[in-house]
């Protein structure tokens, strides 16, 4: 029975969990069973990815409806591979944040984070499993209400305002998807993504179809923070507490990353959206835009938490210029930047709480010296740091070599080098941390005694994904192998439904 | 639906803020509703003689809309309060001259 509905666990048990958690009264109850839960949805996600590698493509009609009436759940490489990375950072995050929460957030909200945090991982899956359009809207709510409220959880009044900001922003976003949707509805008569993509008849021009995929493209890149609607991001990652902000980092925008590739590829047909429409340079100047001013800003940042903040925009930026090179590899080096982003700033930011737990800032004046009183956490954050600046034997250097790549295949020589240049600034704004910790004298007012490792609770999933960093840097057949079928796939998928809309208009 | 924006970008009291997007999110409701009418339909009831309906589909996701919407005027309300007690205003220009003293 398990098997038959493999594919709806990773969103039931969080979501049913959620409600368990405000029950259990202790927070060390809480945090057991939160991260058995969740470790338990990572097991299930391990399962799918290894059923849709084998079968390509599971679907499973909730509530017994068939698909175009009722929703249906769809699980193919790309979203069983996301999914994998997402529940499996949750289950690390969970790990490490018995200890990092104890000192951020005020032990009477400790229910709230994690009855928060399994309900946005809920939300979370449910956007990468779902094949229905307005469902996907459903679960992007229910995952970024969680958002505002972890965001919210902050031991600084200022993020409340960020977390404000983001609500704002974020329903905003959501909106204008739903109003996406609804033109598509409009024009179609139906909601399911293949029964969309069957229906949008590509060759016959229509404004409301064209309208309906600018709301949308509007609206996903407010939730995935693509220049110049990442306004919201900084802010909320600095102010939230740093277990969340790893979270998010790692999670959150990827998962948007995905709606984005969801829509291009499967709903809207990528030689509607980039030979069309134009899509693939209005994306590629935003995402080098995105690589050079948001790295620029990370460069002059004080606080620490802002710096990879800033980063992430920045990041985002690769992905988005990996898709708009409209090829199997640029879409696979967006893939796989999932991947390896998740790893690599969910190490940055575990290290980060790691200082701020015992230093208790997170400003760069406060890393002087650390690399002698917290040496684990240091090196983690340097290995960590040399994955972002994309030094060869880290998982940065393979997503980056795809791009590279795949921009050197379209003949894109100016985009290969602004890429190349753009990890000069990364070297620069990581530099300026490693630096301080390794080259300059604890400021005397510390108190060297209580300044000491991290506990190694915080250490052990920290560790783990910096290992993973290394691992997936060396042994690369997995990942590559994962995103190049999810993203062979994608194109084939997008090229028979254009296939297929042509015999329907015929 | 522009109404409703308008507010949510220029307003300066969070409270109207979360007006405006109630407006907004309102506006998008009936937009879907709208989708649902049939010329010359009736309710979607079955009874004898009546051949067309209306489509009863939009107005069930709206029905889900509206909910989310609901969760979320009560999620920025909730913020509201307490960026009232941290900062003692709900003026926007106020309490970010407040963050700049620190």
């Amino acid at each position: 029975m398990l098997e038959q509905h493999l594919a709806t666990l990773p969103i039931l048990l969080p979501l049913i969990a959620a409600p368990i958690t405000l029950l259990l009264g202790r927070s060390l109850f809480l945090w057991i069973f939160a991260t058995a839960i969740s470790a338990l949805a990572c097991y299930f996600s391990w399962q799918l990815l290894a059923a849709a590698l084998t079968e390509s493509v599971l679907s499973y009609a909730v509530g017994g409806w068939p698909a175009p009436w009722g929703i249906e759940l769809r699980v193919d490489a790309a979203n069983a591979f996301v999914l994998l990375a997402v529940s499996a950072l949750s289950t690390l995050v969970l790990i490490y944040s018995k200890d990092s929460i104890e000192k951020e957030i005020d032990s009477s909200k400790h229910t709230l984070y994690y009855t928060a945090h399994l309900l946005c991982l809920a939300g979370l899956s449910g956007i990468l499993l779902t094949g229905d359009a307005f469902n996907l809207f459903v679960f992007l709510e229910i995952s970024s209400l969680a958002t505002y409220t972890l965001v919210s959880l902050g031991s600084d009044r200022r993020c409340l305002t960020a977390a404000f900001r983001y609500l704002v922003m974020g329903t905003i976003g959501a909106t204008f998807i739903l109003i996406g949707v609804g033109m598509l509805y409009m024009n179609t008569g139906t909601l399911n993504m293949l029964d969309l993509a069957n229906r949008i008849d590509i060759y016959e021009s229509n404004r409301t179809i064209n309208t309906g995929l600018a709301f949308i493209m509007v609206g996903v890149s407010i939730k995935l923070a693509l220049f110049p609607l990442h306004m919201w991001l900084p802010a909320a990652y600095t102010h939230a507490p740093s277990a969340v902000t790893a979270f998010l980092a790692s999670t959150a925008t990827k998962v948007a990353f995905y709606v984005m590739i969801r829509f291009i590829f499967t709903i809207f047909g990528w030689n509607y959206v980039f030979e069309e429409m134009g899509m693939d340079l209005i994306l590629m100047v935003l995402a080098i835009v995105a690589i050079f001013k948001c790295s620029y800003m990370a460069t002059v940042q004080s606080n620490v938490k802002t710096v990879l903040a800033y980063s992430s925009v920045a990041q985002i930026g690769y992905m988005i210029l990996g898709v708009s090179l409209v090829s199997v590899t640029g879409l696979m080096s967006g893939l796989i930047h999932i991947f390896n982003h998740a790893l690599m700033k969910g190490a940055l930011f575990m290290a980060v709480g790691a200082v701020f737990y015992r230093v208790g800032s997170v400003d760069i004046n406060a890393f002087k010296g650390l690399g002698k009183q917290m040496p684990l956490t240091m090196a983690a954050f340097t290995i960590a740091g040399l994955s972002i600046i994309g030094v060869p034997l880290t998982v940065g250097f393979v997503s980056k070599w795809y791009l590279v790549t795949a921009a050197l295949e379209q003949q894109h020589w100016v985009v290969a080098a602004l890429v190349l240049a753009g990890s000069l600034l990364a070297v620069v704004y990581i530099g300026r941390v490693i630096e301080a910790a390794y080259f300059q004298k604890p400021p005397a007012s510390r108190d060297s005694n209580q300044v000491k490792e991290a506990p190694w609770l915080m250490l052990a999933p920290m560790w783990a994904l910096v290992l993973a960093n290394i691992y997936f840097g060396i042994d690369t057949s997995l990942t590559t192998e994962a995103a190049r079928s999810a993203s062979e796939w994608l194109f084939q998928t997008s090229a028979i439904a254009a296939a297929s809309s042509v015999e329907v208009s015929q | 639906m522009m109404t409703g924006f308008y507010i949510v970008i220029s307003a300066n009291n969070l409270v109207k803020k979360i007006v405006g997007l109630n407006v907004f999110q309102t506006s998008v409701f009936m937009l879907y509703i709208s989708m649902g009418k049939v010329n010359g339909g009736t309710a979607p009831i079955l009874v004898e003689g009546v051949t067309t309906y209306s489509n009863p589909l939009p107005h069930v996701l709206i029905l889900t809309a509206i909910v989310v919407g609901v969760a979320t005027t009560s999620v920025g309300l909730a913020l509201i309060i307490r960026i009232k007690r941290a900062y003692g205003t709900v003026e926007e220009n106020e309490f970010e001259n407040q963050d700049d003293a620190i």
